[in-house]
């Protein structure tokens, strides 16, 4: 069965049957990473483009190894190295690229919309890798996969997102992805970086972090951003720290078999103390790694089963 | 030159006029109104007729709030082209924004426009001199000089003018050459990297939101410098249904403040916005419907003085890209009469409102000889079916842009002759 979409531009777009295919297939394919030649030639002779506009490694790594894995030719091309820095622009770069007939291009941005704007200008499939402060599905989708695999159903689950609602793809990608799969999401973080009208979207807002993750299933803390300080939005970290630092004593208010996720990279005892990072509950690793198979599930089902074989 | 205008609705709200009459042109003046058939002469049988049955017939639209690009951005619109795009609107009166490059603030570009125009030679272009010297904010125009070269008010359009000194000095110093301050409202503070309105689509977009208390703190504070200064105020494109009330209230107190809308802002909410189609964004940006319900009554109650257009060309080069990055402004001119007359079918005017506010109104108000067919004024007349439905297809736009988000739109109210001083300058019959 095929996605109802041909890009991945945002979890918004998903059914809940895609999301559940694209888990689906993740699973199959986390065995892959596994073996001693992480290799399968599902598809081989298709080529990857990577466009990254904005600097990463995580993602960028790991959509390239997860074509790798697949066989697929992956080309890496950052912003600094793409002929934008001539003055080239946005459209005119990926024409280009795709006059070379990729099979996929990935995209990251610094701009919302970005990847959208590109979907129409293009015929290659685009996985839009995080486009400002709109969108990043692959990141949704690995969380989803991460805590459906220690929940088992994700029906119904409770979570709290924490920190800079508003400047986060991660959080918006989450927000749509969990209610398409009936969870509840709670957001929490002092009032200048939570968004305008965002109970409007369903959510219930909280700015108390004790009272916020008293009855979750999950806490999704986000990295917070230095720059925020200089845009006024917020005192000091030092203060952010000590209303909306996870740490140990926090996490006593909520329940025992809380899971905590982490879209990395983290500001250590910023948003997150050291301890509670590294402690029994965090998955920042498991989402790490479920990373990897969820970008070769999204690149194995927009190329087609059809034309790929998984073994 | 005799012209014979007839069968027409002649709608002359300076005149209180509405009815069937002809008229008849004469050397570029109108030299007689009189009930259809009633104008006769041995002469006439040789003058040329237009027949305007199933028409309106009106003064010729005054927009008082365009920007043409010339001098320096040439290629989004010159003079030339959007003097072109008004004569297909229905306009023959426009009024130029100073935000050209160079900057509209002193005499030589005044008189570069003027000059540009008169070769042009067909609508009516008015100057609008800026606030401010190169629209900085720091020091006032030469006032006077913009003046006597031609302009017809002044503004710093596209900017505020932020500083409050400042701006209670121009009010105060206008005041000496009896011209309007028209202020764009906004206090920039408030939307600094701000691309659309401030609310749930920008949440949902993740743009950065412009809030309307940036609009509503600004007309608030101009209003509060009227008293003492005596200066008039010109709320330039309102969009926030606050901002509607600030005037409103402002009026019941006898202040000069008068305000104008756009098209856009009475047709379209930031729903627009959503895929970031970048023909939707503008500034001020495209409001909520509760702004937009609120517009609506300020036209319906006359708080709203007149309808302008914003025209706003920009090529592709400067809106297909990433919204964040994108200008701001859509085209205007061609599509003005058919969503003000949206306003007249959802009952929110009547067609003699829709009319008066695009002709006697603006004239009015910025003391012009214009938007009347009384006899012996310049004979600026439009001719259009108020009922004829077509798709808008901006593709086809005499502007030499495009940027409207308005594509594909089925609408009503076709413009069929346009005339300037009894001169032919736009008919549907040869495009």
């Amino acid at each position: 069965m095929a996605l109802s979409t041909k890009n991945i531009l945002g979890t918004k777009e998903l059914t809940q049957s895609d999301i559940l295919q694209i888990l689906d297939t993740a699973d199959s394919f986390k065995e892959i990473s596994t073996r001693a030649i992480k290799k399968v030639p599902a598809l081989r002779g298709k080529t990857i483009i990577n466009l990254f506009f904005e600097p990463s490694t995580r993602t960028r790594t790991s959509f390239e190894i997860a074509g790798k894995r697949l066989s697929a030719d992956v080309i890496n091309i950052s912003g600094s190295t793409s002929s934008t820095v001539k003055g080239e622009n946005l459209i005119d770069t990926a024409r280009n690229l795709e006059a070379m007939s990729p099979d996929i291009l990935v995209v990251r941005h610094h701009c919302s919309g970005a990847a959208e704007l590109l979907s129409q200008f293009v015929d290659s499939p685009i996985i839009n890798a995080g486009d400002g402060s709109h969108e990043h599905p692959s990141q949704a989708l690995l969380d989803l996969l991460t805590i459906r695999s220690h929940k088992g159903d994700l029906k119904g689950l409770k979570v709290a997102i924490v920190g800079d609602i508003n400047h986060s793809r991660v959080a918006r990608s989450n927000i749509r992805a969990m209610q398409t799969m009936g969870m509840k999401v709670r957001v929490v973080g002092p009032p200048p970086l939570i968004p305008v009208e965002v109970e409007r979207l369903g959510v219930e807002v909280s700015h108390n972090l004790a009272e916020a993750i008293k009855d979750v299933d999950v806490i999704m803390v986000l990295r917070i951003q230095l720059e925020r300080q200089n845009q006024g939005l917020l005192s000091s970290l030092r203060e952010y720290s000590n209303y909306f630092c996870l740490t140990s004593e926090t996490l006593a208010q909520a329940h025992d078999d809380v899971l905590i996720v982490h879209p990395g990279p983290v500001n250590r005892g910023i948003e997150i103390a050291l301890d509670v990072m590294e402690g029994p509950r965090s998955l920042i690793l498991n989402q790490v790694t479920n990373g990897v198979a969820i970008r070769m599930a999204l690149f194995y089902l927009l190329l087609g089963e059809n034309n790929a074989n998984p073994n | 030159m005799q012209t014979l205008i007839k069968n027409g609705q002649v709608i002359d709200p300076a005149n209180q006029i509405d009815g069937s009459f002809d008229i008849l042109i004469d050397n570029g003046k109108i030299s007689a109104i009189e009930p259809q058939g009633k104008i006769s002469g041995s002469k006439l049988k040789e003058v040329p007729v237009i027949d305007a049955k199933n028409c309106v017939v009106a003064p010729g639209f005054c927009d008082m709030h365009v920007h043409f690009r010339e001098p320096g951005h040439e290629y989004k619109e010159t003079i030339e082209t959007g003097c072109a795009s008004a004569a297909a609107g229905g306009f023959s009166t426009v009024a130029v924004m100073p935000n050209t490059s160079p900057v509209n603030d002193n005499r030589s570009i005044t008189e570069l426009i003027l000059s540009q125009a008169k070769k042009t030679n067909l609508v009516n272009v008015l100057p609008i001199g800026a606030i401010t010297k190169g629209l900085k904010g720091e020091t006032l125009s030469d006032m006077g000089e913009l003046k006597e070269a031609g302009c017809i008010g002044y503004s710093d359009d596209g900017k505020p003018v932020m500083d409050s000194e400042l701006m209670r000095r121009a009010l105060e110093y206008s005041r000496m050459f009896d011209l309007p301050c028209i202020q764009h409202s906004e206090i920039l503070d408030l939307t600094r990297e701000g691309c659309m309105n401030e609310g749930i689509i920008s949440t949902e977009l993740g743009l950065k939101g412009m809030p309307v208390e940036a609009e509503d703190i600004m007309v608030f504070r101009d209003i509060c410098l009227l008293p003492k200064t005596g200066g008039r105020l010109h709320v330039a494109h309102i969009s926030s249904g606050g901002a509607v009330d600030l005037i409103r209230q402002a009026k019941a107190k006898g202040l000069p403040v008068t305000c104008e809308v756009a098209p856009h802002h009475f047709t379209l909410t930031e729903e627009a916005c959503r895929n970031y189609d970048t023909n939707a964004k503008m500034s001020p940006p495209l409001r909520t419907h509760e702004d937009l319900e609120l517009i609506k009554e300020g036209l319906r109650d006359g708080t709203i003085d007149i309808i302008a257009t914003d025209h706003a060309p920009h090529d592709l080069a400067d809106k297909q890209m990433e919204f964040s990055k994108a200008c701001f402004g859509i085209v205007g001119l061609e599509t003005a009469l058919p969503l003000t007359l949206k306003m007249v079918d959802e009952k929110v005017i009547t067609l003699q409102k829709a009319v008066d506010l695009l002709t006697h109104q603006p004239s009015r108000l910025f003391n012009l000889d214009k938007g009347s067919l009384g006899i012996g004024k310049d004979a600026d007349i439009v001719i259009f079916n108020p009922k004829t439905q077509y798709t808008i297809e901006p593709e086809k736009f005499k502007s030499r842009s495009k940027n409207s988000p308005y594509k594909g739109w089925k609408v009503r109210g076709k413009i069929l002759h346009t005339l300037v001083a009894g001169k032919t300058v736009y008919s549907a019959d040869n495009k």
